[in-house]
């Protein structure tokens, strides 16, 4: 099977990545293909559209001895991260710190021991800060003969100048509805019904619907988000549902971290050699600390990602109001509240409903920017529902 | 403290030898001064006393014993443990032997500083078990204990001080008590005379200490003036913009759920998850404030978090903000 085969509809993107894995293969060097292959690329599409598994596919087809198709063995190498010419640098913590950067610039400088190339791929290349970036530009702009680059992110402006200008940009396009639904009823077997309304919901972020058609918890989490949110109608009530809000998104981050957190824990004392339920001795104390402070930032980094999961699902139900309100015949995220679209569409004006999706925009941006998050959800709701304005 | 004991229970200033003598509270600096003036009262009654610090939470097994047990020439001992809010087990084994037969010619003291931990070792004790004595040095809290815990202090010294003198000395030092206390020692070391105004003028003029809350209560109360003035005190006196920001918003929030609340104190408590009081002094504060009112506060204290926090070029500015619009009580920023 080829890499390219689980990759839903990135039929352009692929187009150019695989022309470039074809070309610049010993003896067969394509007329016309010879500037196919770059050693900088960055792929970059909206969250959930697959960046990262393009740019894994990608590196399984340079890393392939076999074809610009892949071979198994090397997919099944990459896919476990296990293999030798791919380095991998990806964050579960706000932001990439500078000495694992520096750290991949150094190993950027080995040759390949196996494969064609050494692929050097950054996830999440928007969470490098400016004078992180910068570390990387001597290596990207002229890296060793065999040294790849790939780095991901959510749009171009997300990356300084000086990054996108010495790199080659592949934009990647939000898949359809239909295709991310047919993903998850081929892949993941769920029910046709379930994964158009989940592919939906998600709006074609693929590893959300996944969740969605996989997760009850998350489907009810999300529909208690849009009850709460329609509910609201004084300031009193915009305060309390934003502290429910906010409580349903660490609910979702802890039942992706907390259970990892224990283990992890648990792993560091074994190997320090603390028995179970013993006390650690104060010269071990600075080693958990340091586990635990990763272990805090990352748990920043979830609860970020539920409020900003959150938002985008009431961004949606905004969307939708406003497409009622301009008589727009294009098709409603939230088509199974549709009367209750149509109530709350007459009640307000289409002013109103952009003034709440501004609001709403401003809400991430803060959030972003380590505005304390209550107070950002609060001030959200009361502007969404208009009091004082 | 409502802890029913069977040992006397006694303020910093009545410490006496003991062969127990338990110092709780968290209040570090009358625990130093106890502990200190107990060594004193030691080292007068006899100059050949030893002593020996130890570290409750970093304790060898056996350590107690060698320092507890009778020497050669038999001195007097004086151990002081620290930290018995961390205490490992091996302490809390060998100090409730040593407890049930204490040498006499030693004094022990157990420092603990707050916390749940060691509470059978501070219940034996407490119950009677080898003879000691408890002082208590809770956290001064209100500014009436700290204006009585100054006043004693110059009157321990034997200066005189006249009441405006003290209060404007509490006022200056009123987030940390040693640092009130180091006042107090300066003013009582450095003038001969009767301590009045005019001599705290000289030493801490024009500094006032208050915290975020304070600047918070006289913007929501509408006292424009009276909260910029504050607010500039607090932040010469190292309060930081983040947190003052949080103060301003923990008692807002308060004020915008219980906007338009009906019922008793007590049961609206219960409803919110807040404590009575909290109630109470929020529906106070929300006298003058409409619902539009709170909105546009709202918006302004997020709007002053993120400037506070580097989208803004001078975050006092934006505090002096968000002051104008709460002390308007929301009403100008919807027009602005």
């Amino acid at each position: 099977m080829s890499v390219w085969a689980e990759l839903t509809g990135q039929r352009d993107a692929i187009a150019v990545l695989r022309a470039a894995a074809a070309a610049d293969r010993p003896g067969q060097r394509a007329a016309g293909s010879g500037n196919a292959m770059t050693h900088a690329w960055l792929l970059t599409g909206p969250p959930g559209s697959g960046r990262s598994n393009l740019a894994f596919a990608f590196a399984s087809a340079l890393l392939s001895t076999a074809g610009p198709d892949g071979d198994p063995v090397t997919d099944a190498q990459v896919k476990a991260r296990t293999h030798p010419d791919l380095t991998v640098l990806s964050t579960e913590k706000v932001i990439i710190s500078i000495d694992e950067v520096r750290e991949l610039v150094r190993s950027a400088q080995y040759s390949p021991s196996v494969g064609r190339y050494r692929v050097m791929i950054i996830e999440d290349a928007d969470r490098m800060t400016e004078r992180t970036s910068n570390l990387l530009l001597k290596s990207l702009e002229e890296p060793p003969e065999r040294t790849v680059w790939v780095l991901c992110a959510p749009s171009d402006t997300d990356l300084l100048p000086t990054i996108r200008s010495r790199v080659r940009t592949v934009r990647l396009t939000v898949p359809t509805v239909a295709d991310v639904a047919q993903l998850l009823t081929t892949r993941d077997g769920v029910d046709p019904a379930l994964a158009e309304q989940a592919a939906r919901h998600a709006q074609s972020h693929i590893g959300m619907a996944r969740r969605l058609a996989t997760n009850a918890d998350a489907r009810a989490r999300r529909d208690e988000t849009l009850d709460l949110v329609l509910g609201v109608n004084t300031v009193s009530a915009a305060v309390l549902a934003a502290a429910r809000l906010l409580q349903i998104a660490s609910e979702d981050g802890k039942a992706i971290t907390e259970e990892r957190d224990a283990q992890e824990r648990e792993e560091a004392l074994r190997s320090l050699g603390v028995e179970p339920g013993g006390t650690v001795p104060p010269a071990l104390r600075g080693q958990l600390r340091a586990l635990e402070e990763d272990q805090k930032r990352r748990a920043t980094r979830s609860l970020r990602d539920g409020l900003d999961r959150i938002l985008v699902d009431l961004l949606s139900l905004y969307r939708d109001v406003l497409m009622v309100q301009l008589s727009s015949d294009a098709a409603l995220v939230n088509a199974e509240r549709a009367d209750e679209l149509r109530r709350h569409a007459a009640a307000t004006t289409p002013a109103a409903s952009l003034a709440a999706m501004d609001s709403i925009a401003e809400a991430r941006t803060r959030i972003d920017a380590n505005v304390n998050p209550t107070l950002a959800l609060e001030a959200m709701l009361v502007t969404a529902i208009g009091v004082g304005s | 403290m409502a802890v029913k004991t069977a040992i006397p229970q006694l303020t910093w200033t009545q410490v006496r030898p003991a062969p127990v003598v338990l110092v709780t509270g968290p209040e570090t600096l009358l625990a130093e001064r106890a502990i200190r003036s107990l060594r004193d009262t030691l080292k007068a009654a006899d100059p050949s006393l030893e002593v020996n610090d130890l570290d409750a939470g970093d304790y060898a097994p056996g350590e107690l014993l060698t320092l507890a047990s009778p020497s050669l020439f038999g001195e007097p001992r004086l151990i002081r443990v620290q930290g018995v809010e961390k205490l490992t087990e091996a302490f809390l084994a060998e100090t409730l032997d040593y407890l049930r037969a204490p040498d006499p010619d030693t004094v022990l003291v157990l420092r603990h500083g707050g916390g749940v931990r060691g509470k059978k070792l501070l219940d034996a004790i407490r119950s009677g078990a080898g003879g000691g004595i408890e002082i208590v040095c809770a956290e001064l809290k209100r500014d009436s204990d700290k204006h009585d815990f100054a006043r004693d202090e110059f009157r321990r010294a034997g200066k005189r001080i006249t009441p405006g003198a003290l209060r404007k000395v509490v006022s200056a030092f009123a987030d940390d008590l040693a640092e009130l206390a180091s006042a107090c020692q300066q003013l009582i070391s450095d003038s001969s005379s009767e301590i009045d105004e005019q001599v705290v003028d000289r030493y801490y003029g024009g500094r006032v200490e208050v915290n975020a809350f304070a600047v918070a209560d006289a913007a929501i109360a509408g006292r424009y003036g009276e909260a910029l003035i504050t607010l500039r005190h607090a932040l010469a006196s190292g309060a930081d913009p983040v947190p003052m920001v949080a103060a301003f918003a923990s008692k807002i929030r308060t004020m915008a759920k219980l906007k338009g609340a009906r019922g008793a104190d007590g049961q609206l408590a219960g409803t919110f998850g807040l404590s009575p009081w909290q109630v109470r002094r929020a529906r106070e504060d929300l006298q003058g404030w409409e619902e539009a009112g709170l909105a546009a506060a709202i918006r302004a204290l997020a709007a002053a978090d993120h400037e506070v926090k580097g989208a803004g070029r001078d975050p006092v500015f934006a505090l002096e903000r968000l002051v104008r619009v709460v002390a308007a009580k929301g009403r100008t920023a919807a027009r602005t």
